[in-house]
C-alpha cells in the first residue's frame, strides 16, 4: 500500500491541508465544554445574563467557524482522493497494458478487472476517510484528556485509564474478529460454488439424479454459514455494551471524584460538568474510530493487492528498453534483407497464384513449387522468412515443456499447416512467432533475424493473427476492423471483409460500417464474429497470417468458400494454419504433426499420409471423403 | 406501498422467530429507556455538588449506585439485543438462502436456461448478505433510534416544556439541510455511478480481451479511451464525495445551534429558578443525543431500502414459475409454489424452538405443482417410479416452443427399436439439442408423448427416467471436487475396480495416473490442470460408469482431438451394443452407421433413413454432406 500513496504527490497540498483543517474543526468542538463550564460557573453562579448571552454567541462562532473549515476539510479530502483514485487508475492500466502473455497468465483476467474495479473504489474510499477522520479522531480523544488534564491530574489520570482499556478492548475485540469475518466470508464464498455449480451443471446433477444430495449439501452449508456468521456477529457485538460499561464506568470515576474534590474545594460545579461532557464526546469518537480502523483495514488490503499488480514486472521489460537502443541497428539490417527477399519472394507468389489458380492442382505441382522455393533460397543463399530452430517453450509454473526442439522453416506465399490433438502445442507454437512467448531455448527467426530483436509494433504490422475465440471490442464495426489497420481507407476495409465473406454480415446490420458492436461482439453471431476477426488481421496486410484453429465455428459451406478467397489473394502472405481437421490443411506446402510438443513428421499430404501412422489415423476419423 | 408489500411477504420467513423477535423489540426499549435515564442521575449528582463543604455525600454515593445498577441493566439488554438481532436476521437470511436454492433445484431448465446464472448467484451471495445486514441495521437502529427520540421528548418535556420548545424547533433545520443535500448528492452519485459503469464496461472488455490488443498493438489507442473516460470520472466522483460529505458538518453544525440555544434558554431558566444546573446538564447531553437519530436516518433509510430492493430481487425468483406456469400452460391444479415457511422450517438451526414447520423437510413444498420438477422425493400425484427400461423408445408428434405462440419443434416422430442408434443431423439451432433436453426431461413438451417401452414417459418420475439414460454433452460439466467424486456421481456405490475399469474404457485412466494425487487430484469447474480433451473423458467415463440402458449423446465438435475421439468412439460403439442410442451427430463415422439419420432443419425432421438413402434422395442431406469439404472433393 505504501508505494501507491506517491499517487497523492500532485494534491500535497490538499493530503495536508485536509486534516489539518479537520483538526481545527476539532478544537473548536473541544473549546464547547469549557465554554459551558465557564456559563455555569460565572454566568449562573454570577447571575450574569450578559455574560450567558455572550457565551451563547461564542457557542456560536464556534459552530460556523467548526462548520467552515469542516466543509474545506471535505472538500480537499474529496479532491485529494478522486485525484488519487484517477492517477492510480490511470496507472495501473497503463501498467496493465505492457504486461506479455506471461504476465496475463500469471495475474489472470479477472483478478486484474477486480483490482482496476472495486480494489481501487474501496482505496479511495479509504483514503478519503483517513484523510477526514483518522487524524481528527485521536485528536479529539487525546485534546478531551490533555483538557480533562487541565482541570484536573486525577481526572485525566481517569480519561488515560478509560480510554487505555477502550482501545484495549477495541484491539482485542478486532484481533478476535477479523479471522472470524475471514472464515465468514469463507463459508460464504462455499455456499456460492455450490450455488454456481449447480446452475452451470444443473443437467449433469438432474441426469445423474443428485439434486437430493446436493440440495442436502447446500443446507448443511448454509447452517454451517450461519452459525458462523451469528458466532462473529456475536463476539464483536460486545464491543459496544464492554465499551459503553468502560465509559460509564469512568463517569461514575469522575462524579466519584467531582464530588469529593467539589467538597474539597478544589473543583467547581462547571469543571464538574465540563469533565462529562469531555467523556461523552470521547465515547462518540471512539465509535467512529472502530468503524473507520476497519475500513481502513479493508482499503490497506485493497491497496497492497493493487501493488501487487504494480509489482510485477517482466523479465522481457528490461530487455525491452535494449532493445529501443538497438532498434535503429536492427532496422537496417532486416529492412533491406526484407525488401530484397519481398522483390523475389514477389516473383515468386505469381507464379504461385498460377499454380494455385489452377483448382485440382495435384501432388506433384506442389512438390514443384516446393522445390523451385528450396533452389531460389540456395541460390540468394538467403535466410528463409521464417525459421525456427530447436525451439523449445515451457509456460511458467509448468513442469512439463510446451514445445519442445521444434525446428522448420516456411517461405512467403506458403500455407503451413499444423495439426494435432488437444494440448500439443499448436497454440503455443504460434504463439512464439509475434513474440507472445519467448522460446525458452532456440531461436524463433524471421528474416533471419531473432523475433526478439523486432520491435513490438513492427511485429504486429508484419503478422496478422486470428486468435481461436474470434472477440470483438465495443465500438462499431469500422473500429474493429482498424484495429488491423489505423489508417486503412474504406476500400481497404471492404478489400478485407470481402476476402472473409463478412462483407454481407457488414452489409446486413444497419448501418453497415458503422454499425454498433457490443461488449465482446455479444450481438453478432460466432460465425458472423468469426469472419469479421479474420478480416480484422488481414485489414493490415501482413506478410504472416495465423489462423488459429478460427473456423471452428463457420459452417462447411462457409468456410470452403473462406478459403477459397484466402487462397486466390494476391501478394498472398504466409499462411500458418492450425486445424483440427485435416480437410483445412489438405492442401498446405507442409504440414507439422504435432504431439505432445514435439514435431512427430512434416511433409506434405501425400507424404504424410504414407509416412505417419498418426497423421493417417488423424485423416481416417477427420477428413471427409 | 410497494416496500411495506415486500415486508409482508417477508415476514412468513420471520414467523419462526416471532418470539425473539418480541424479546429483542423489549429488550432494545430496556436498554434505551436505560442509557437516557443515566444522565438524569448524573444531573442529581451534580446538584448534589454545590459547593466546598457542601456536598451531600448520601445522596452521591446512592445515585452513584444506581448509575452502576442502569448502566449494567443498559449493557446487557444492548447486547442481547444484538444477539437476538444477529440471530433472527441470519435465520431469515438462511432460511432465504435454503428456499432460492430448493426452488432452483426445481426449476424447469427452459426457465433456467433463460435466466443468468451470474445473477442468480448474485441474489444468492449479495442481495441476500444485503437483506442481512440492511435488517440488522436497518430495524435496531431505527427501532433504538425511534424510541430514543420519544424517550428524550418525554424526560425533556418532564423536565421543562419551554427549553424543550427550543429543541423540537430546531431540529427540523438539520432533516432539512441533510434532505437537501441527499438531493443533490443523489444526483451526483448517478452520474458518477453511470461513467463509473463505463469505465468498468472498457476495463471488463479490454483486460479480458488483452491478448488480442497486444497481438494488435492496441495498448496506445485503449489507453486513451481509458484516459478519455477516466477524465470525466475523476470531477464527477470528486462532487459527488464532497457533496454527500457535506452532510455530516452541516447536521453537526445545527447540533451546535441546538446546543448553544439550550445552554443560554437553560441558564436563563437556572438563573430564574425554574431549572437546576443538574437539569441542565441533562439536557445538554439530551441536545446531543436526541438529534443523533435524525443524522443517522437517511443513512438507515438507505439501507433499509436497498435492503428490501434486495429482497425483491429474491423474492421475484421465488415467485417466478407460477407465473410462468400460468401464461404457458394454465397450471391446473398448482399449489402456491414452495410455502416459504416450510422452507424455513428446514434451515432453522438446533437451538431454536421446535417450530411446527420444522416437520415439512422442505422438498414437499414442490409437491402437486405440475410445473416444477417431480423427483423421488415429491412425485407429482400419479407419477410413479419407472423400472430398467428395455430401450424402446417412441416419439410422437412432439412439439416444443421456447415462447409462447412460436412453436420451435413441430411434428416430431419417430421410433428407435431397442439397441438401435438413432443419428440427429443439422445446422446449429435446428433443434438438435432441444429434442435431446426433452428427452431427457429437462424441458416439458407443448404436445405429443414420448413413448418407453411403450409407457407414456409424463408417467414416471423424472428421476426414474433419468436413471435409464446415460448423457454425455457438448459443455464438459464437472463439479468441484475429486476425480473420483466426479466419475462417482452416477453411481456413488461403484468400486475401485469398476471405477478404473470405467476410467480405462474412457481412455482416462493413464493420464488420471499422471496427474499429481491420481484420482484424488480436484478438478473445478474451469481449469483445474486438466485440458478440455481430458475433461470430456471424465464426463464419458462418469457415464460409462453409471452403466445406463440407453444413451444420449451430444457429440463434441472440436474439444477432443481426433486420435482420441476415435478411441472414444470405438468404446461408445462397444457399451452401445445393445442400448439404444441418440446421438447428435458431427463426426461422418458416426452418422455413417446409423441405423436411422434424422436431418432436422428449423425444428422439423425434413430427410430421414440410412446414410445411403439418404445420399439417394439427392436432398438436403446429400447437399450437406458434398459441401463440407472445403476442397470440393
Amino acid at each position: 500500500m505504501g508505494k501507491l500513496l506517491i499517487y497523492l504527490k500532485d494534491y500535497k497540498k490538499e493530503t495536508i491541508l485536509a486534516p489539518l483543517f479537520k483538526m481545527l474543526e476539532a478544537s473548536f468542538e473541544l473549546l464547547i465544554p469549557l465554554v459551558v463550564a465557564a456559563m455555569i460557573d460565572r454566568g449562573i453562579s454570577g447571575e450574569d445574563t450578559f455574560y450567558l448571552w455572550h457565551m451563547g454567541l461564542l457557542l456560536l462562532g464556534l459552530g460556523v467557524v467548526g462548520l467552515i473549515s469542516s466543509v474545506t476539510a471535505q472538500y480537499f479530502s474529496a479532491k485529494a482522493a478522486a485525484g488519487f483514485a484517477s492517477q492510480l487508475r490511470r496507472s495501473l492500466f497503463a501498467h496493465v497494458q505492457g504486461f506479455s502473455f506471461a504476465m496475463l497468465d500469471r495475474m489472470g483476467s479477472s483478478a486484474l478487472v477486480t483490482r482496476m474495479t472495486s480494489d481501487i473504489n474501496r482505496v479511495q474510499a479509504g483514503v478519503n476517510l483517513v484523510l477526514r477522520l483518522l487524524l481528527r479522531s485521536p485528536f479529539v480523544v487525546f485534546g478531551a484528556m490533555l483538557m480533562a488534564f487541565r482541570i484536573d491530574r486525577a481526572a485525566g489520570l481517569i480519561f488515560l485509564g478509560s480510554i487505555a482499556l477502550l482501545f484495549f478492548i477495541v484491539f482485542v475485540i478486532m484481533l478476535l474478529g477479523i479471522p472470524l469475518y475471514k472464515k465468514v466470508q469463507s463459508h460464504l464464498e462455499r455456499i456460492l460454488t455450490i450455488t454456481g455449480e449447480n446452475r452451470k451443471g444443473v443437467r449433469v446433477i438432474r441426469a445423474f439424479r443428485r439434486e437430493k444430495e446436493e440440495t442436502e449439501a447446500f443446507y448443511e452449508e448454509n447452517v454451517r454459514y450461519t452459525k458462523m456468521a451469528v458466532f462473529a456477529g456475536n463476539v464483536t457485538a460486545i464491543l459496544n455494551p464492554l465499551s459503553y460499561v468502560i465509559v460509564n464506568g469512568g463517569l461514575l470515576l469522575l462524579l466519584h471524584l467531582g464530588a469529593v474534590q467539589v467538597n474539597g474545594g478544589g473543583l467547581s460545579q462547571g469543571q464538574v460538568v465540563a469533565l462529562v461532557n469531555y467523556s461523552t464526546q470521547v465515547l462518540a469518537e471512539l465509535i467512529k474510530f472502530a468503524s473507520l480502523i476497519l475500513t481502513v483495514n479493508q482499503a490497506v488490503a485493497s491497496g497492497n493487492r493493487i501493488q501487487g499488480v504494480f509489482e510485477m514486472r517482466n523479465h522481457a521489460s528490461q530487455v525491452d528498453e535494449k532493445k529501443q537502443s538497438k532498434k535503429e541497428a536492427v532496422h537496417s539490417t532486416y529492412d533491406v534483407n526484407s525488401e530484397k527477399q519481398n522483390q523475389e519472394k514477389r516473383n515468386q507468389e505469381k507464379q504461385n497464384q498460377e499454380n494455385q489458380s489452377q483448382e485440382n492442382q495435384n501432388q506433384e505441382n506442389q512438390s514443384q513449387e516446393n522445390q523451385n522455393l528450396e533452389n531460389q533460397i540456395q541460390e540468394n543463399s538467403a535466410p528463409p522468412f521464417l525459421e525456427f530452430q530447436e525451439v523449445s517453450f515451457s509456460y511458467e509454473n509448468a513442469g512439463e515443456k510446451a514445445l519442445n526442439n521444434i525446428s522448420f522453416s516456411a517461405e512467403k506465399g506458403e500455407i503451413i499447416g499444423i495439426i494435432g490433438g488437444t494440448g500439443s502445442g499448436k497454440s503455443t507454437l504460434v504463439h512464439l512467432i509475434p513474440g507472445f512467448y519467448e522460446a525458452s531455448m532456440g531461436k524463433v527467426l524471421l528474416n533471419g533475424q531473432d523475433v526478439k530483436q523486432y520491435p513490438r509494433l513492427d511485429l504486429q504490422k508484419r503478422i496478422g493473427i486470428v486468435p481461436q475465440t474470434p472477440l470483438l471490442f465495443s465500438g462499431t464495426i469500422r473500429d474493429n476492423i482498424l484495429w488491423g489497420k489505423e489508417d486503412a481507407s474504406e476500400s481497404e476495409l471492404w478489400e478485407a471483409l470481402e476476402l472473409t465473406q463478412a462483407a454481407e454480415v457488414v452489409k446486413g446490420k444497419e448501418g453497415g460500417l458503422h454499425a454498433r458492436v457490443e461488449q465482446g461482439g455479444k450481438n453478432f453471431s460466432g460465425g458472423q464474429r468469426q469472419r469479421l476477426t479474420i478480416a480484422r488481421a488481414l485489414a493490415g496486410k501482413p506478410e504472416i497470417l495465423i489462423l488459429d484453429d478460427s473456423s471452428a465455428s463457420l459452417d462447411n459451406a462457409t468456410e470452403a468458400e473462406l478459403f477459397r478467397e484466402i487462397l486466390a489473394m494476391e501478394n498472398r502472405p504466409l499462411i500458418i494454419l492450425v486445424a483440427q481437421k485435416v480437410s483445412a490443411i489438405r492442401h498446405a506446402h507442409k504440414i507439422l504433426v504435432l504431439e505432445e510438443g514435439e514435431i512427430l513428421a512434416q511433409g506434405v499430404h501425400e507424404e504424410l499420409m504414407k509416412t505417419c501412422s498418426v497423421y493417417r489415423e488423424i485423416c481416417g476419423e477427420g477428413a471427409l471423403p | 406501498m410497494k416496500q411495506l408489500n415486500i415486508l409482508k411477504k417477508l415476514l412468513p420467513y420471520l414467523v419462526p422467530f416471532r418470539l425473539f423477535f418480541l424479546l429483542s423489540i423489549f429488550m432494545a426499549t430496556l436498554t434505551v429507556a436505560a442509557a437516557l435515564y443515566i444522565p438524569i442521575l448524573t444531573g442529581h449528582i451534580i446538584d448534589a455538588l454545590l459547593g466546598k463543604g457542601q456536598v451531600d455525600f448520601a445522596s452521591v454515593f446512592s445515585y452513584l449506585g444506581q448509575i452502576a445498577a442502569i448502566m449494567l441493566v443498559s449493557a446487557l439488554a444492548g447486547w442481547l439485543m444484538q444477539i437476538w438481532g444477529n440471530h433472527i436476521c441470519y435465520g431469515v437470511v438462511c432460511g432465504l438462502r435454503n428456499a432460492l436454492f430448493e426452488k432452483n433445484a426445481h426449476l424447469p431448465l427452459s426457465v433456467i436456461d433463460r435466466s443468468s446464472h451470474g445473477d442468480f448467484i448474485s441474489r444468492m451471495g449479495v442481495d441476500l448478505d444485503q437483506v442481512g445486514t440492511g435488517l440488522l441495521l436497518g430495524f435496531s437502529q431505527l427501532f433504538t433510534g425511534a424510541i430514543t427520540i420519544v424517550g428524550t421528548l418525554g424526560f425533556m418535556c418532564a423536565l421543562n416544556l419551554h427549553i424543550t420548545l427550543v429543541v423540537v424547533l430546531l431540529t427540523p433545520l438539520s432533516i432539512l439541510a441533510a434532505h437537501l443535500i441527499a438531493k443533490k448528492s443523489y444526483a451526483l452519485f448517478g452520474m458518477q455511478s453511470k461513467i463509473r459503469g463505463e469505465l468498468t464496461t472498457l476495463i471488463d472488455e479490454t483486460i479480458m480481451g488483452q491478448k488480442v490488443v497486444i497481438a494488435f498493438g492496441q495498448q496506445e489507442q485503449v489507453k486513451q479511451r481509458f484516459d478519455e473516460i477516466d477524465g470525466r470520472m475523476y470531477p464527477a466522483s470528486l462532487w459527488a464525495t464532497f457533496v454527500s460529505s457535506i452532510t455530516n458538518p452541516a447536521t453537526r453544525f445545527v447540533n451546535g445551534l441546538v446546543y448553544a440555544g439550550v445552554a443560554v434558554a437553560g441558564g436563563l431558566f437556572v438563573l430564574s429558578g425554574g431549572l437546576t444546573v443538574g437539569q441542565l446538564t441533562v439536557f445538554l447531553s439530551y441536545a446531543n443525543q436526541y438529534t443523533k437519530p435524525f443524522n443517522e436516518i437517511s443513512g438507515v433509510v438507505a439501507e433499509l431500502q436497498n435492503a428490501l430492493a434486495c429482497a425483491k430481487r429474491v423474492l421475484d425468483l421465488l415467485e417466478e414459475e407460477s407465473a410462468v406456469s400460468e401464461v404457458k400452460r394454465g397450471s391446473s391444479d398448482a399449489k402456491s409454489a414452495i410455502s416459504p415457511g416450510q422452507a424455513v422450517g428446514k434451515s432453522e438451526m438446533e437451538n431454536t424452538e421446535n417450530s411446527p414447520a420444522k416437520s415439512a423437510i422442505s422438498m414437499g413444498g414442490a409437491a402437486g405443482k405440475s410445473e416444477m420438477e417431480n423427483t423421488a422425493n415429491a412425485p407429482a400425484k400419479s407419477a410413479i417410479s419407472m423400472g430398467r427400461a428395455v430401450g424402446k423408445l417412441e416419439v410422437e408428434n412432439l412439439s416444443f416452443s421456447y415462447q409462447v405462440g412460436q412453436s420451435f419443434l413441430q411434428n416430431i416422430n419417430f421410433l428407435a427399436k431397442p439397441g438401435q442408434r438413432i443419428a440427429i443431423v443439422g445446422a446449429t439451432g435446428c433443434g438438435k439439442t432441444t429434442l435431446i433436453n426433452l428427452l431427457m426431461g429437462f424441458y416439458e413438451p407443448d404436445g405429443g408423448r414420448i413413448l418407453l417401452d411403450d409407457q407414456d414417459v409424463a408417467g414416471f418420475t423424472k428421476e426414474s427416467l433419468r436413471s435409464n439414460y446415460g448423457m454425455v454433452l457438448q459443455e464438459t460439466w464437472l463439479k468441484q471436487g475429486s476425480v473420483r467424486e466426479n466419475l462417482l456421481m452416477g453411481n456413488p456405490n461403484a468400486g475401485e475396480e469398476e471405477l478404473i475399469s470405467a476410467a480405462k474404457a474412457a481412455f482416462a485412466h493413464s493420464f488420471i495416473m499422471r496427474l499429481p494425487k491420481g484420482y484424488d487430484t480436484p478438478v473445478g469447474e474451469e481449469g483445474g490442470g486438466i485440458s478440455k480433451g481430458q475433461r470430456q473423458l471424465l464426463c464419458i467415463a462418469r457415464v460409462l460408469l453409471s452403466h445406463p440402458t440407453m444413451l444420449l449423446l451430444d457429440e463434441a465438435t472440436s474439444s477432443i482431438d481426433l486420435r482420441t475421439e476415435r478411441k472414444i468412439a470405438a468404446a461408445f460403439s462397444a457399451m452401445m451394443e445393445g442400448k439404444t442410442s441418440i446421438v447428435v451427430a458431427h463426426r461422418l463415422e458416426t452418422i455413417r452407421t446409423a441405423d436411422l439419420i434424422l436431418y432436422m432443419d428449423a425444428g422439423k425432421i425434413v430427410e430421414r433413413g440410412r446414410h445411403e438413402e439418404l445420399l439417394e434422395m439427392e436432398g438436403a442431406y446429400a447437399q450437406l454432406y458434398r459441401s463440407s469439404a472445403w476442397h470440393g472433393a
